[in-house]
């Protein structure tokens, strides 16, 4: 069985070192998505991954065996580059043959292997001509293309989408997901974006600065962050960081501007005197009916998008966004009242930034 | 601007166009003409600007007294020297590019090899070759020429290398090629008109060479050049003689420039783009 394992890999460049200690089990069939802020060592595991970059530490085994040492093309990995990596002096054609010839396949083989995946993406139709001569997401599709006839152990994507536009990318990650579980192989994809990583990912690894930060199910890492770290990098509006202090000896918590929640099942424990850090999610938020209401907000800014409506407020400095009821009746410098999910919501340490 | 000012600028470029190919063209055709005339014909004055025949006694003596040997052995020199050339010096830039062999500096020294005037150096690799035997060998000039063209070769290929993304390279390494199938499959078509380019220069370089090839031959691989310069005489020059090898010198020059002509346009446009 082909599992991927990762044993505390290091990776340095000169000075920088850019993956720290990473471990990672990775099972047959898994889509596994590597997330984080630009420059936090996804493309570099990924590649060392590939034996594209030497790691400089630890382990990688595939299917029980280290794959440390071998030459990328001794791994029977596929990757799918961010620029596409296309051949432009090959046809489309030719340029899905590639791998294949490389592997020395007969020309029969070739012939029902690129006949298949075409038609699997769709671009049949132009075969025949040059990559200059296609659309970014055409190219994208033969790139695609080219990684699937290889029938390799292992599919790596590095940012695939983010050379698309805003339209052709969400078509395409549903076309991904597809293709994963039509092929059913594993697949390691690389980004920068959360959705794309909540979308896609049946693993989520969230990576900073080289460390993996939080593993799993992209609904665990969303509702049960480790940190604020995880927790304001999921999630668009960003999840909102409040200041909170506890309520004399009370089970309430009193909010910047003095106001008091205290409709908690289990008060968050304080420490002596000291302030938590409070996640509120801009959903966690609604409108309130009646005598629900757990504060009132002064709405300084609206945004309606149609489906939603977000409305934008200032509790004593600290910005907060509600995603809220499109029909919801708030306006700009009017007061409203809302409550707020609490179940839902997680607390920070404020010195560590790890939830409690 | 109106239909009648375009047409004028229009007029004007082709005008300017026609002056400036006659003014390169017109020593290559009165070669031509002088190869072909009789040498009344050649010592004519008012000059005779068409000759009023088609003789090719010049032609005729060069290959009955194995004169044209002489361009048969620019040719192979030339051509050997540039496909030896080109082969060490592409596989040695690519080294330069990918594995910084060298680090910064090599490139740099490399190409200040080629600012050595030849004439410094002329007379030590004379008494080298002696010592050597490879005085008017073909051997000998291969590897003269080779070596010559060798940072010129490394310098260009350099910089056509760069240009090529690192992960195309990448990609073909995980579908499945060594470094060296890369080197064939991708680096090579990827810098295609580059290559091609460079080995024209490269070409002409060794063809037009006068100096190592006065040197260093004597009657076995004389080369043309040289060849030439023995027509003209302290008593009398042989003009039909100089037309016919000069011209035998010149149109091999033509076709290849010609048959290369869109890789060279490409070449070095990609070459001027980088700067
Ligand atoms: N070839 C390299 N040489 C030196 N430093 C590099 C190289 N590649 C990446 N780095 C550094 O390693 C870190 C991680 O880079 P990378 O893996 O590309 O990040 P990501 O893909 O997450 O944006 C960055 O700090 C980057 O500057
Ligand atoms: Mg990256």
């Amino acid at each position: 069985m082909p599992n991927l394992q990762l044993s505390s890999v290091d990776k340095f460049y000169g000075d920088v070192h850019a993956v720290k200690g990473v471990s990672l089990e990775v099972p047959e069939g898994e889509f596994i998505v590597l997330v984080g802020p630009s420059g936090c060592g996804k493309s570099t595991l990924l590649r060392s991954i590939a034996g594209l970059e030497e790691i400089s530490g630890g382990d990688i085994s595939l299917g029980g065996r280290s794959i440390v040492g071998l030459a990328p093309r001794d791994r029977n990995i596929a990757m799918v580059f961010q620029s596409y990596a296309l051949y432009p002096y090959l046809s489309v054609y030719e340029n899905i043959a590639f791998g294949l010839r490389a592997r020395k396949f007969s020309e029969s083989e070739i012939e029902r292997q690129v006949g298949w995946a075409s038609e699997l993406l769709a671009i049949g139709d132009f075969l025949q001509r040059f990559p200059r001569e296609l659309s970014g997401g055409q190219r994208q599709r033969v790139a695609i293309g080219r990684a699937i006839v290889r029938e390799a152990d292992l599919f790596l994507l590095d940012e695939p989408l983010s050379n698309l536009d805003a339209k052709l990318r969400d078509g395409m990650r549903e076309e991904i997901k597809r293709l994963h579980r039509q092929l059913g192989k594993t697949f390691i994809y690389v980004t920068h974006d959360q959705i794309e990583a909540m979308t896609l990912a049946e693993r989520i690894v969230l990576l900073r600065d080289g460390v993996v930060e939080q593993e799993g199910a992209p609904l665990e890492l969303f509702e049960r962050p480790r940190n604020r770290f995880v927790a304001g990098f999921l999630g668009s509006p960003s999840m909102n960081f409040i200041e909170v202090e506890q309520d004399g000896d009370g089970p309430g918590i009193r909010l910047p501007d003095g106001q008091i929640i205290d409709k908690f099942e289990f008060a968050p424990e304080f420490p002596d005197g000291g302030k938590l850090v409070w996640g509120v999610r801009p959903e966690h938020f609604s409108v309130a009916s009646g005598s629900s209401a757990d504060m009132e907000a002064l709405i300084e800014v609206v945004q309606p998008t149609g489906s939603r409506t977000f409305g934008s407020f200032t509790l004593s400095g600290t910005h907060v966004v509600a995603e809220l009821d499109a029909r919801a009746q708030i306006a700009a410098d009017q007061k409203a009242s809302l409550s707020i999910d609490v179940e839902r919501t997680t607390f920070f340490s404020a010195e560590t930034g790890e939830a409690c | 601007m109106t239909r009648g000012a375009k047409g004028w600028r229009l007029a004007a470029r082709l005008a300017c166009a026609l002056a400036v190919a006659t003014l390169f063209l017109f020593p290559i055709y009165w070669l031509a003409a002088i190869s072909i005339k009789t040498p009344e014909e050649i010592f004519a004055y008012p000059p005779v600007w068409i000759p009023s025949g088609f003789r090719l006694d010049g032609y005729v003596t060069l290959f009955r007294d194995g004169d044209a040997w002489a361009v048969w052995n620019s040719l192979v020199t030339a051509g050997i020297s540039t496909v030896l050339a080109m082969v060490i010096g592409f596989i040695a830039a690519y080294s330069i590019v990918r594995y910084r062999t060298g680090g910064d500096h090599l490139a740099i020294w490399i190409i200040s090899q080629r600012m050595i005037p030849p004439i410094c150096v002329a007379f030590p690799i004379f008494l080298l070759f002696v010592s050597l035997r490879i005085v008017d060998t073909y051997t000998g000039l291969v590897m003269l020429y080779t070596a010559f063209n060798l940072p010129y070769v490394i310098w260009m290929m350099r910089g056509f290398i760069q240009e090529i993304p690192l992960e195309l390279e990448q990609s073909a390494l995980v579908d499945g090629l060594s470094r060296w199938a890369v080197l064939w499959k991708v680096v090579l078509p990827m810098s295609r008109a580059g290559f091609f380019a460079t080995a024209v220069f490269t070409f002409i370089f060794a063809w037009n060479d006068f100096l190592f090839a006065l040197i260093l031959t004597r009657s076995d691989v004389i080369t043309y050049p040289v060849q030439v310069t023995g027509y003209f005489g302290s008593q009398s020059t042989f003009w039909s003689k100089i037309g016919a090898m000069s011209m035998l010198g010149v149109l091999p020059m033509i076709f290849v420039v010609g048959t290369m002509q869109r890789f060279i346009v490409r070449g070095f446009s990609m070459g001027a783009v980088k700067g």
